[in-house]
């Protein structure tokens, strides 16, 4: 097989392919794909572990807590196919590679740092917004949600208004 | 036969077996949406964050052909009686104002971060410790969202609209909606390719040519 890292599918057959796991996951589950679901379950697992009487006295937490073991979900498991599966994409087409991704000027511990500091952005804002990319924009775009194309078209208006001030880690 | 399965509709209310079954799912699932994810380039921040610096289109073209696609396929198999279209529906309400104000917040982190919550999965998957630093930054956030939901009041169940669709909102049927949102994403598709096109006629090494290129030297203006 060939091996290019720099080979990627055609982004419009590629929208396909997702559009037609999208489409089947409704068919299956009465719903769609998402991410974000399953990291704040692994953040309410930790929580649990380390001071479990604190955890149950959060609304969220003990929502998520309430009927199976936090990690009992299916977004978790989705998750867990997404990891396979990313890794079987990545060692196929030689990408799979341990790497931090950033500009060649910028600092690799202050790419790191970033990449942390957005993620706790997005943890917040995906609960806020009942869902991220995946879990709102996608899923809940294609069958037509007002509320997840606002929130799509919001995701991209705050992309591109910070986009500037964070250009030097692409450098 | 009718979708969603009865028999896996409503899963956060399943047990025994059939709860396993749809695990099972879950994990099928995961695994083709990690490898075309991976394989459409999401697993690379580059390729994410080239839509916010107008280097590339990568982001717009897959999800937007893949919105378009399902939104098609699941109008098809509605009008065909096979799925039951509003109960899919009915597990995406909208709370507009919560929704504007985390897609604001969410857009700004994924600059930030360079990827998304469910593209830092493929990342990490593929070795990227960038990927891997926003995996455990979105499970930090997430937490501290709900250490503080009490404090936000009523925002986050503000601008409830219950299952509000766009066939609702604009009084069309959803099989013109979807043809609408074909049409649109076409439009947008021949607007990426000439503003790509464009950046490449300036002799702009695409992010594609060489795995160490950086934004910087793909035109981002300075």
């Amino acid at each position: 097989m060939e091996r290019n890292p720099d080979k990627f599918w055609n982004p419009y057959l590629a929208g396909l392919a997702l559009g037609a796991v999208l489409l089947a996951t409704y068919l299956l589950m009465g719903k769609g794909l998402g991410a974000s679901g399953a990291s704040f379950r692994a953040g309410v697992w930790a929580t649990n572990a380390v001071a479990p009487a604190h955890a149950s006295s959060v609304p969220a937490m003990a929502g998520a807590m309430e009927d199976h073991h936090p990690m009992n979900d299916w977004l978790v498991f989705e998750v867990l196919g997404m990891l396979v599966g990313g890794a079987l994409a990545a060692w196929t087409s030689g990408r799979l590679q341990r790497e931090v991704l950033k500009g060649v000027t910028f600092s690799t511990a202050g790419r790191i740092a970033l990449a942390l500091a957005g993620g706790v952005l997005m943890g917040f804002a995906a609960k806020l917004s009942r869902g991220c990319t995946s879990g709102q924009a996608l899923s809940g775009g294609a069958i037509q949600s007002v509320g997840s194309w606002a929130f799509m078209f919001s995701v991209f208006a705050g992309g591109y208004a910070a986009a500037w001030f964070l250009r030097r880690q692409w450098r | 036969m009718s979708f969603p399965l009865s028999y896996l509709a409503d899963f956060d209310s399943l047990s025994g077996s059939p709860r396993l079954v749809g695990l099972a799912v879950a994990v099928v699932v995961g695994i083709a949406f990690g490898f075309v994810m991976e394989r459409a380039g999401f697993g690379r921040a580059q390729k994410l964050v080239g839509q916010f610096y107008g280097t590339e289109f990568t982001v717009l073209k897959v999800m937007f052909t893949a919105i378009a696609s399902a939104m098609v396929g699941a109008v098809v198999l509605s009008g065909a009686g096979l799925l039951d279209l509003e109960a899919v529906q009915f597990n995406y309400p909208t709370f507009l104002w919560p929704m504007i104000a985390g897609g604001l917040l969410l857009g700004v982190g994924f600059v930030v971060s360079g990827y998304c919550p469910g593209t830092s999965f493929v990342a990490t998957a593929s070795g990227k410790l960038d990927g891997l630093a926003t995996v455990l930054g979105v499970v930090a956030g997430s937490v501290i969202y709900a250490e503080v939901e009490p404090a936000l009041g009523a925002f986050p169940s503000s601008g409830k609209l219950g299952a509000f669709t766009l066939a609702r909102w604009l009084h069309l049927p959803a099989s013109l909606v979807a043809a609408l949102v074909v049409a649109l994403a076409i439009g947008a598709f021949f607007a990426a390719e000439a503003i790509e096109r464009r950046g490449r006629s300036r002799s702009i090494p695409s992010s594609t040519a060489s795995r160490s290129t950086t934004l910087g030297t793909e035109g981002v203006p300075t």
